[in-house]
């Protein structure tokens, strides 16, 4: 094929391009992914019954910072992502920030506790179900955003892939934390904390596969 | 930063508003770029030159099936570069060569040299279109090649006008992962 010819078939009715289209692709991808993971949370585990205790929605609020934070980071860079670049590291800090505080917050909380307090401040009580079901949640929202993130034209595939897991985990960690009772930072921090990057890694693992244009 | 900067971005700006003349202009000053990049990048690595044209072709198609991934808030030549460079290391992966060697160059090699010639790739593009799904076929025959307008294709093929716009898109970027395919050793 002679690129000549190439060009004048690629020029022949060229259609006028939505300039925001990235933008409402991925939106679209962030609010459906957030939906969906709520509603497998409420069919499946239910929202916790002590909401109406005292303290328990500063407890709620402290958890739902932190996975809301991953959110919000991860939805801005994932925009940033979907766009062909050669350099895209400024915003990586902005991912990490949530993990670095609430690393922080956990290891402040355990130095003012008792060691004999530490076990069950880490371990809690329901830590293979937060182990099981922060990934399982994740699935259907990581999906949305490869779908979308399809649509687009992301260079890194393994940083972009990284970023979506990352994101998928925080959405099924901001549902899941509507049902947990596990309120230590500490715990937070570790199965939480965990179980996000954990998605992270199948993102990264994924992303080539997937993301390839 | 080049020098054609400036001109290049209002070709582009021009060419997302549905200005094919300009789009047609841009293609055809980004390829005469591109080929010097990929002749310099295949010479360094040792790599035949010839596979030069394909990655041209590849990297045009994919400049317009994914312009709307532009941000007009940017300059030009790094999205160019980045789609450039993209195409050559995924290239280079499917054709299994080591790409260790591909160094981060500057973003304005990628516009820098000039050199032009009437210029033919491996890829045979009729052959490729029979391989599409025949919507996407009949699409693009009517649309891009044969220069019927949307609103004559979508009568023609019993289709609606958007539909008729999706299965182009849709059918430029299934030639992309044809193209793909025959990479595979």
């Amino acid at each position: 094929m002679k690129t000549d010819h190439l060009i004048a078939m690629l020029s022949m009715n060229v259609e006028p391009v939505y300039r925001r289209q990235v933008i409402r692709t991925l939106s679209a991808a962030v609010a459906v992914g957030a939906v969906v993971a709520v509603g497998i949370m409420l069919f499946t585990l239910g929202v916790r019954m002590d909401l109406k205790e005292p303290g328990v929605f500063s407890f709620l609020a402290s958890k739902l910072i932190f996975t809301l934070g991953i959110v919000i980071a991860t939805s801005i860079y994932l925009i940033k992502l979907a766009r062909p670049s050669i350099e895209q590291s400024a915003p990586a800090a902005l991912a990490t920030f949530p993990f670095v505080a609430i690393m922080g917050l956990a290891a402040i909380s355990l130095s003012s506790a008792p060691i004999s307090h530490w076990n069950r401040l880490i371990v809690g009580n329901q830590w293979l179900e937060c182990l099981i079901s922060i990934p399982v949640i994740a699935i259907v929202p990581f999906a949305v955003i490869i779908w979308a993130l399809r649509k687009t034209a992301p260079t890194d595939l393994v940083r972009t892939g990284a970023i979506a897991g990352l994101f998928a985990g925080g959405v099924s960690a901001t549902a899941y934390a509507l049902h947990c009772i596990d309120d230590s930072l500490p715990f937070v921090a570790v199965w939480y904390g965990g179980t996000i990057v954990l998605c992270a890694f199948f993102g990264a693992k994924l992303g080539p596969r997937l993301l390839r244009w | 930063m080049t020098p054609n900067e400036p001109e290049f971005k209002a070709l582009m700006m021009a060419s997302l508003e549905g200005d094919a003349t300009a789009h047609r202009a841009l293609l055809q000053r980004l390829s005469q770029r591109l080929r010097a990049y990929y002749k310099g990048r295949l010479a360094r690595i040792e790599r035949s030159a010839t596979e030069a044209e394909d990655l041209v072709q590849e990297a045009l198609i994919a400049i317009h099936v994914q312009r709307h991934t532009y941000d007009p808030a940017e300059p030009l030549t790094p999205w160019v570069h980045a789609i450039a460079r993209y195409k050559l290391i995924d290239h280079l992966r499917r054709t299994r060569a080591s790409m260790a060697d591909v160094p981060l160059e500057d973003a304005g090699q990628v516009l820098a040299q000039d050199d032009y010639v009437s210029a033919e790739s491996a890829y045979d593009l009729h052959r490729l279109l029979k391989q599409l799904p025949e919507k996407m076929r009949r699409t693009i025959q009517y649309v891009k090649l044969d220069g019927l307008s949307v609103a004559e294709a979508a009568s023609r093929c019993g289709m609606s006008e958007s539909a008729v716009k999706v299965n182009v898109h849709r059918g430029l970027k299934a030639l992309v992962a044809l193209i793909a395919l025959e990479k595979r050793p």
